[in-house]
């Protein structure tokens, strides 16, 4: 490792280290970062599939109850092919836990953090290569016990994402909180430690292997929000591993840190001991509010990236950009409680975290602003990447303006736990994380695989996917402040959803859900069809600034045969000095450079 | 390309279908707002309708905003990108009027917040009803003759809530095993049932009927069906007629049950 700080300091050739040969060091257990991004890669999308199929079968459930789904049914043959309701449980708490932990953080994390920020800033390689390894391999046991949790008596847990106890923790309370509830607190915890070593890997790399003249405001946004991303994660992610320990020794060895003394559920025994049901709920959101910044800042920042390098046009507001994401961040740890306003915490308290909640709407405000600002005046380019970071943009904004309606403590009332809240975060995590992840892959795709995607194709999966995504979510809001309550198998139980509107919309929303899956066939041929078929990729194809694109594509085992010196910062585009071209990347000299040249690239 | 331009037509069609589904689904009974009946939830609806309108004007500006820009800054032969890093003035200007409605926003409801929810502003009244959740149905225990809970001549009642029209009610929230949460939509009032904790929650009506109580909190793989009816009568006299019936009912069956157990 300190080969490689070294290797940073001096940019010397001959450090390269030579690339292994046989195939298992070299794919399987590799500790090439490039190799390592593309592993969370496609992990990450074959995770993606399995959780859309997990909430098409929520979906289906809700706008037929009790109809025999297609495909599955066949599993409840014995109870007239009809979804048990607890299996409806745990299809949305395993869609949730799929996409959240298995889908989105490692995608943006993982699989772009990993390939992009080396490159991005410079280096060679990760800090801690073989860390980098275990962290990628630290996802597999999660992924194995998470699946065989489906075939343990009483299935796959059901508690939800939340994992809330006492329905968690007491093994009688629920089919899916006996062994399965088991395996899904281990498997969280392998997750956990995938990320924390990411982490750590990420800052480490940031702040030690940037290249000459990679000062840290001449970082791109992307560099920054990983960077952001993963301090949070690391000062997060250890209450949550606290919150899941305690969790599993109250189910296996009998303390009681969440139960009051005494307590009792289905009839099963009492537990001894005295422990705080509320205790769970803030240790879980301390880590689980900032993550869901975890899921949306890296999304920000390479939207950022992507929506200069199309406009041709200086990022708006860089700094405030920067501040703003670390403000999130700050702001992000002392938000939780929002999610706690009707739990029976002292009300007090939900006053304050009402101020602190609607003040983290004012960063997001700003960065919206900034990236209207970086549009206006443009040359706009319409890719696939440029228009799925306009979608971000777009749909961001309506995941941000609904979250005001829950900071807001006595509108959230009535909405908490509602299809108001279902509505926004998947305007936040499908409409902003999921819109910025095909928007990465549109765009690095030809620096990680060397190809070019197809960009009618992908033009194509973005227009249907933004059509669908509105269909299944926006109507979301409307039914919620209705009051239909989320998490129900049956919305028909009450009377004030039997009526044809609610019912209507459901179904309106499920086949919208239906035709956003099947969109994803056209992202899926061509993700495959561009791997092995498409055109050749040249070194630079959208005539960005930032350090990847002076790499040839796909970039070689040492990234950089020279480390690069970095003259600017990476939002040069459209500048007078070198008109006519109408980008200056951030290793190349200007006439007023030389004499800025200090160390490095001799 | 010329037609590029076209792609703002697709997002604006988003921005239009969301304004337009809000607009339509005022008039519809079955999408918009329950109709309200307690005096807090009128607050909530005002809250709530503040906001729907604040943020709905910022919406639909940046939507209009990006269409525009999606429109006329598309890429055309000739066309230069205009080279700026930034504005400190568009910065403050779009960071402190943000924030200011942001804080009248937070300010603006801490009056209504501390009226609901706080323990100081508890009506002065006997609760009317201790509730209980359990998986998975709601148990309810009204005081008998001596207006006191705990004792032998409790009324008991299952998923049946009563309480009477235009007096601020209390009930005591109590659960048995898991969490829940006692949801009355049409009265915009929710609170969680906590394992451990017994929390008074507050609220009142202004008509008479019949509504429903949802459980709001994942309890279990009967959650879905963990339904109340709540019945609100026109006055305490309808009340103290429907307690005492109640009371017959359940001492008849316990009187047949103790001589089934005697052997009579």
């Amino acid at each position: 490792m300190s080969d490689h700080a070294h290797l940073a300091d001096h940019g010397h050739d001959d450090h390269i280290h030579p690339e292994p040969t046989n195939f298992l060091a070299k794919y399987v257990f590799s500790m090439d970062h490039k190799i390592i991004g593309i592993q969370f890669l496609f992990s990450g999308l074959i995770m993606y599939a399995v959780g859309g199929a997990l909430a098409m079968s929520v979906r289906w459930q809700l706008a037929w109850p009790w109809k025999p789904v297609p495909i599955l049914s066949g599993l409840w043959a014995d109870y007239g092919y009809r979804m048990p309701p607890e299996y409806y449980n745990k299809l949305f708490t395993m869609h949730a836990t799929v996409m959240i932990f298995f889908v989105i953080i490692p995608l943006l994390t993982g699989a772009f953090g990993n390939f992009l920020i080396p490159l991005m800033i410079g280096a060679r390689d990760m800090a801690f290569p073989k860390l980098n390894m275990y962290s990628y391999w630290a996802m597999w046991p999660a992924i194995v016990l998470m699946s065989l949790s489906f075939f343990t008596p009483g299935g796959s847990a059901e508690a939800g994402w939340t994992s809330y106890p006492t329905l968690s923790t007491f093994r009688w309370s629920t089919p899916g909180s006996l062994d399965g509830q088991t395996l899904w607190l281990m498997a969280l915890l392998f997750a956990g430690v995938s990320s924390l070593m990411g982490s750590i890997n990420y800052i480490t790399t940031i702040i030690m292997l940037r290249a000459p003249g990679m000062k840290m405001f001449r970082m791109p946004m992307t560099v920054w929000a990983m960077f952001i991303t993963a301090l949070l994660q690391a000062f997060a992610l250890p209450v949550l591993t606290a919150a899941l320990i305690m969790q599993l020794l109250d189910r296996t060895i009998g303390t009681n840190f969440f139960a009051p003394a005494n307590w009792m559920v289905a009839n099963a025994g009492n537990v001894v001991g005295g422990g705080q049901t509320l205790l769970f709920q803030h240790l879980f959101w301390f880590y689980s509010h900032p993550a869901v910044y975890i899921m949306i800042l890296p999304g920000m920042g390479m939207v950022s990236d992507i929506l200069s390098t199309f406009s041709r046009k200086p990022l708006f507001g860089y700094k405030p950009m920067v501040f703003s994401i670390s403000a999130i961040a700050g702001l992000g740890f002392i938000v939780w409680g929002h999610h706690m306003f009707q739990s029976g915490m002292n009300p007090a308290l939900g006053a304050t975290f009402m101020l602190s909640t609607m003040m983290i709407a004012l960063p997001s405000a700003i960065k919206t602003f900034n990236w209207l600002g970086t549009m206006w005046g443009g040359r706009i380019q319409f890719t696939t990447a440029m228009l799925n970071a306009i979608g971000f943009v777009a749909m961001f904004v309506i995941g941000g303006l609904s979250g005001i309606f829950m900071a807001a403590t006595p509108v959230d009332m009535h909405i908490h736990d509602t299809y108001f809240i279902v509505g926004h975060i998947h305007y936040v995590l499908f409409g902003g994380s999921v819109f910025a992840i095909f928007a990465g892959i549109s765009y690095w795709f030809p620096k990680i695989f060397g190809r070019m995607m197809n960009d009618r194709l992908g033009k194509i999966h973005f227009a249907l996917s933004f059509i669908f995504f509105n269909g299944t979510f926006f109507l979301m809001h409307i039914i919620g402040m209705h009051g239909h309550p989320r998490r129900i198998a049956d919305p028909t139980v009450y009377e004030f959803l039997r009526g044809s509107g609610v019912v209507g919309m459901n179904q309106f929303m499920t086949i919208n859900a239906m035709l956003l899956g099947l969109t994803q066939l056209f992202f899926i041929y061509n993700f495959f069809h561009s791997l092995f078929f498409g055109p050749k990729a040249p070194a630079n194809p959208w005539h960005a600034n930032t350090l990847e694109w002076a790499c040839p594509s796909p970039p070689p085992y040492y990234n950089f045969l020279k480390i690069p010196t970095v003259y600017r910062m990476a939002y040069e585009y459209s500048a007078d000095e070198v008109a006519p071209l109408d980008y200056w990347p951030q290793d190349q000299p200007g006439k007023s450079d030389t004499a800025e040249v200090h160390s490095g690239a001799h | 390309m010329k037609t590029d331009r076209l792609w703002a037509l697709l997002f604006a069609f988003s921005a239009i279908f969301a304004t337009g589904s809000f607009i339509y689904s005022r008039n519809n009974a079955d999408w918009w707002l329950l109709p309200n009946v307690s005096s807090m939830g009128r607050e909530i609806d005002h809250l709530f309708i503040i906001i729907l309108v604040i943020t709905g004007v910022v919406f639909i500006a940046t939507q209009i905003v990006l269409c525009y820009a999606i429109w006329t800054f598309a890429d055309a032969p000739g066309r230069k990108a205009h080279y700026v890093h930034g504005q400190m003035k568009l910065e403050v200007i779009w960071t402190i009027i943000p924030a200011s409605i942001l804080v009248f926003l937070a300010l603006y409801q801490m009056g209504t917040w501390s009226k609901i929810k706080f323990r100081s502003s508890l009506p002065k009244v006997q609760p009317v009803a201790e509730v209980t959740g359990r998986q998975f149905q709601w148990m309810f225990r009204y005081a008998g003759d001596d207006r006191r809970l705990h004792t032998d001549d409790d009324i008991l009642t299952i998923n049946d809530f009563h309480f009477v029209m235009g007096e601020p009610t209390i009930i005591h929230l109590k659960s048995q095993d898991v969490l829940h949460s006692f949801f009355l939509p049409q009265f915009r009032i929710k609170q969680d049932a906590v394992p451990g904790l017994t929390i008074p929650v507050w609220f009142d009506s202004d008509t008479a009927g019949k509504f429903e109580l949802v459980c709001a909190e994942l309890c279990g793989w009967g959650h879905y069906k963990m339904r109340g009816n709540v019945t609100v009568h026109a006055n305490q006299v309808d009340f103290e007629a429907w307690l005492k019936k109640t009371k017959t009912e359940q001492d008849r069956d316990q009187l047949a049950l103790v001589n089934a157990v005697n052997g009579g």
